[in-house]
């Protein structure tokens, strides 16, 4: 290539560049931004996220989270206490702040273990089919025939309590879910003429595994993958509710439930926070889910 | 001595369907000339677009040979075959659903080269998507959009652009107007015709759409539950149609023109299942000319005039 | 078999003046129908023709009042069925019309009968819901009609997947016809069919016509169905009727442009061409029509007066209208000369 070539590409403008265009993430986020209520849910959520993130600077864990004060136990919600102190004098407020990151942690873990697994089998399961199929798919029916209460408790009591035992178990029961959607979308995705044309001008398979089917099945699964991480809080809760999640005294809003249900005639607040703080999350992460699926979903009703 | 670029013997292809064997395709021959146009008519379920995709090998075929260039290409291996598809293309139906939504424009097209590895400067290979959207009337601004930004008419035209991307011999067009409005299918079909002669292309135009056909083809094949039931040159066909499908299908073509006393041929009945066909002309249910050699066996097809086959008793 | 003619029943079935229907959608707005009149009498076929989006079926649909509102806006016109005004009849009235007076069949038939309901019962309802009969007579007549429509009437207790899609296109015009309708819209009916399936439809659906002497409004962007059908045709582009009169009038003395460009732009088996003549460029966008004549930027006989206002519409003959403003200059006349 001479000199002259290189300076005569250079002076043109390539078309691609002349006629950018909104890629599809910005398209996608545009029609997101009109649905108020998402976009709300959306701020929520980011607003628990630094939470979580920041609470391990703005406290102490020592002193504000854990540390007991039996001079100021129970005590009604006031300025100092923003929501009251728990039976050990502890500040709920700190508390529950603190907890944010606890369960947001096993929330977003537990779905992350979940959506590995889950994807990777329900993928393969949907593209080679037959027997690998019915293999999977029935390893799945059975875990998933399992309520997902017990099939955590089981998994806990065998491995023992723990912030990372209850990841687990969470995520394992979160598999079942995944395989299907996934299976379910590489199948419709499988079936597409593109995918036959892909073929015809000469693609290997893996090539068009990874160009064409999963970039087309990924909206199902984000969409799952949001909505699941507010019922893996939920689980999470209800185990550590059990006593079977986090070990004492962490603040988990689920365990912050349990340590308050002796106390819920006198000192309602104790549960009171904790509750309100698991329905927001979940709420939130509920309409973020929802909006998710509308913004991604406009394309197939043109 | 005819330059023949595809000669298809035998061709079968069956599926196991829940209580037979469905005769999809149904030994199928024929041979077509580099640059002319077949044209392979019938109505669904007759196999045309199967047959378009088993000599494609984007089905297996269950047995029969496709020697394309005097290479059979039902029976190369993986390698070789990816790139044999190269010089044997398709354009498909639906320009819906054979786009991949998440790609733009300028992927699609650029996928075809880049598979083939044709090219591998960057700015070249831009240079060539510029020229085939060109080629094919799509403006330059619409480098980047997504399938779904655009209407079905323009849509067909990347599917063309994809398919002329490595520059085939062969392309087997599915049916490519079926889904388009009336006035956008005049477009692609002049569009298909331009480049057959600028190109020497050789086309295989499945259809259901005889008038369309009849456009556009040299020599056309009827199918009928898997079988070819007549094959003649186009102007010979519609002159001179001989077997009994094939003029019933004529007859019902609709024409825009006012034909008072135009004679429909009304077919009883609907078509016959594919599966565990018996041993008999499979038309004959149907036909109101059937008689006891129908009920036979399979009728063959032969030569009854130059050029003109047909599978019917009562042309022998 | 043959029911008598509904005592009372106008010769006048269907009188449409000057409706405009707009859909609002995302912000905008999409004038599907504007300014559309015509009328038929009982006994007539028209055939509606146009291209996807003229806005033949929203035309169909406020026949019957089935525009979905929100977002169709009914926005003007009149449209008097047997004498009845449609505009202002409640609720419960269109419930009386729809089905007695006025049917409609739709172009998929897989989805227009319901999965779980044998065929037989599905004719029944339409019957039950307008005659005051019981179960068993209402049965009797889906039996009836299933054979009026040439399927035996012992499959009158088999599901819809049973049948093929032809049976299944021919139950659907039995339940249209269940109740002897003054007038039957066919809304693109045999699209979805192969070409000989097709061929036995139509047969029928001529053969009831004039057994019931019924009005039918045909929908279809096929003009070889309009020639075989329809004795009148009206021919709709971007929401206006462009030209209306008679099955001769506008195939043997075609006058519109755009008329004109669809018999070119087909493929005529009596008549093989080496290139087709394609009408150029793209329908216009609905929710941004041009100002003047919607066709004006497709059409080769255009002028600065077709672009600048609406075509006025015609009469050239008692029974021919058409609405190009290029005939406002003496003499025109397009390339495509009377047969």
């Amino acid at each position: 290539m001479s000199e002259n070539t290189a300076v005569a590409s250079t002076a043109e403008v390539s078309a691609i560049k002349k006629y950018k265009k909104r890629s599809q993430g910005a398209e996608i986020w545009r029609r997101y931004r009109q649905n108020k209520g998402a976009m709300l849910a959306l701020f929520v959520v980011i607003a628990i996220v630094l939470v979580a993130v920041f609470a391990d600077v703005i406290l102490d864990y020592d002193t504000d989270v854990i540390g007991q004060n039996l001079m100021e136990s129970r005590q009604a919600p006031s300025l100092r206490h923003l929501f009251g102190t728990d039976e050990l004098g502890r500040d709920i407020f700190f508390r529950v702040l603190y907890g944010s990151r606890i369960s947001l942690a096993v929330g977003i873990v537990a779905v992350m273990i979940g959506l590995a697994i889950g994807m990777l089998l329900g993928c393969v399961a949907g593209y080679y089919g037959g027997a690998v199929e019915n293999v999977i798919m029935r390893v799945v029916d059975i875990i998933g025939a399992v309520p997902s209460m017990m099939m955590g408790i089981a998994i806990v009591s065998a491995l023992g309590v723990g912030t990372g035992n209850l990841m687990l178990a969470i995520g394992i029961t979160s598999v079942p879910q995944f395989v299907r959607i996934s299976r379910a979308a590489v199948l419709t995705v499988r079936n597409q003429e593109y995918v036959e044309a892909a073929r015809a001008i000469g693609q290997s398979e893996a090539k068009i595994i990874f160009s064409h089917i999963v970039p087309n099945c990924l909206s199902p699964i984000i969409v799952q993958t949001t909505l699941r991480t507010a019922s893996a809080i939920v689980e999470a809760s209800s185990l550590s509710f059990l006593g079977l999640g986090v070990k004492v005294p962490s603040p988990e809003w689920g365990a912050l439930l349990a340590a308050g249900r002796g106390y819920v005639r006198t000192a309602p607040y104790m549960t009171l926070y904790p509750g309100l703080a698991i329905m927001v999350t979940v709420l939130a992460l509920n309409m973020v889910g929802d909006g998710l699926r509308d913004a991604l979903d406009p394309k197939l009703r043109q | 001595m005819a330059d023949v670029i595809l000669q298809v013997e035998h061709l079968k292809k069956y599926f196991s369907s829940g209580g037979g064997i469905l005769h999809a395709v149904d030994d199928v021959s024929f041979t077509l000339e580099r640059g002319k146009t077949l044209g392979v008519v019938g109505e669904s379920g007759c196999g045309k677009s199967t047959l378009g995709r088993t000599i494609l090998r984007l089905i297996e075929p269950t047995s029969g040979k496709v020697l394309f260039d005097g290479v059979d290409v039902a029976s190369l291996r993986r390698g070789p075959l990816r790139k044999a598809r190269k010089d044997m293309q398709i354009i498909f139906q639906d320009p819906f659903s054979s786009l991949d939504p998440r790609k733009t424009v300028f992927q699609i097209i650029t996928e075809s080269i880049t598979t083939q590895r044709l090219m591998t400067d960057r700015r070249q290979i831009e240079q060539r998507v510029l020229e085939l959207m060109d080629t094919v009337g799509l403006a330059e601004r619409l480098i980047n959009t997504y399938p779904h930004e655009l209407d079905g008419g323009r849509r067909q035209r990347i599917g063309i652009a994809r398919a002329l991307a490595m520059d085939p011999k062969f392309i087997v067009c599915d049916e490519p107007v079926s889904a388009l409005d009336v006035s956008i299918q005049a477009q692609i079909l002049n569009l298909l015709r331009k480049l057959q002669r600028e190109r020497g292309l050789t086309y295989m135009f499945i259809t259901h759409d005889l008038a369309v056909v009849h456009h556009l083809a040299d020599e056309i094949a009827v199918m009928y539950l898997g079988r070819i039931v007549e094959k003649a040159p186009a102007v010979e066909l519609f002159e001179h149609p001989m077997h009994p499908y094939t003029q019933a299908l004529l007859s019902a073509i609709p024409v825009p023109e006012i034909m008072p006393d135009r004679k429909r041929i009304l077919l009883r009945g609907e078509i016959s299942s594919p599966i565990d066909p018996p041993d008999e002309c499979r038309f004959a249910k149907r036909c109101n000319r059937a008689c006891d050699r129908c009920h036979a066996g399979e009728p063959q097809l032969t030569e009854v005039l130059p050029g003109h086959f047909v599978a019917c008793p009562f042309h022998d | 078999m043959t029911e008598e003619k509904k005592t009372g029943r106008t010769d006048r079935v269907l009188e449409v003046k000057d409706l405009t229907v707009r859909y609002e959608v995302d912000g905008d707005v999409v004038r599907a129908v504007n300014d559309v009149s015509f009328t038929l009498d009982a006994g007539q076929t028209l055939g509606l023709v146009g291209e996807t989006g003229a806005g033949k079926t929203t035309t169909a649909l406020s026949i019957l009042k089935l525009i979905p509102d929100p977002p169709g806006i009914v926005e003007s016109g009149e449209i008097t069925v047997c004498g009845q005004d449609i505009m202002s009849a409640t609720a419960q009235q269109m419930q009386k019309i729809r089905g007695a007076d006025v049917s409609m069949i739709f172009q998929d038939p897989m989805t227009s009968l319901d999965p779980v309901f044998t065929v037989g019962q599905q004719i029944a309802e339409s019957y039950l819901l307008h005659a005051d009969v019981s179960q068993a007579e209402a049965m009797e007549k889906a039996c009836e009609m299933l054979e009026t429509v040439g399927i035996p009437r012992e499959r009158a207790k088999e599901f819809p997947h049973q049948f093929s899609g032809g049976m299944k296109q021919r139950v659907v015009i039995a339940i249209a016809l269940a109740c002897n309708p003054a007038l039957l819209i066919a809304d693109e009916p045999t699209t979805a069919l192969d070409v000989t399936i097709q061929a036995q439809v139509l047969e029928l659906m001529k053969d009831l016509k004039r057994q019931y002497n019924m009005a039918m409004i045909m929908i279809t962007h096929d003009l070889g169905i309009v020639a075989d059908v329809c004795d009148r045709v009206a021919v709709m582009y971007a929401g206006r009727i462009v030209e209306m009169g008679t099955l001769e009038d506008v195939f043997n003395h075609t006058r519109h442009p755009y008329t004109e460009g669809l018999f070119n732009s087909l493929p005529n088996i009596n008549a093989r061409v080496d290139e087709l003549t394609p009408i150029p460029g793209q329908m216009p966008d609905p929710t941004n029509l041009p100002k003047g004549c919607a066709f004006a930027p497709r059409c080769r006989y255009a002028t600065e007066a077709c672009r600048a206002k609406l075509p006025v519409p015609r009469r050239i003959s008692p029974t021919h209208m058409v609405a190009c403003t290029a005939y406002e200059q003496e003499g025109f006349h397009i390339e495509r000369r009377d047969r």
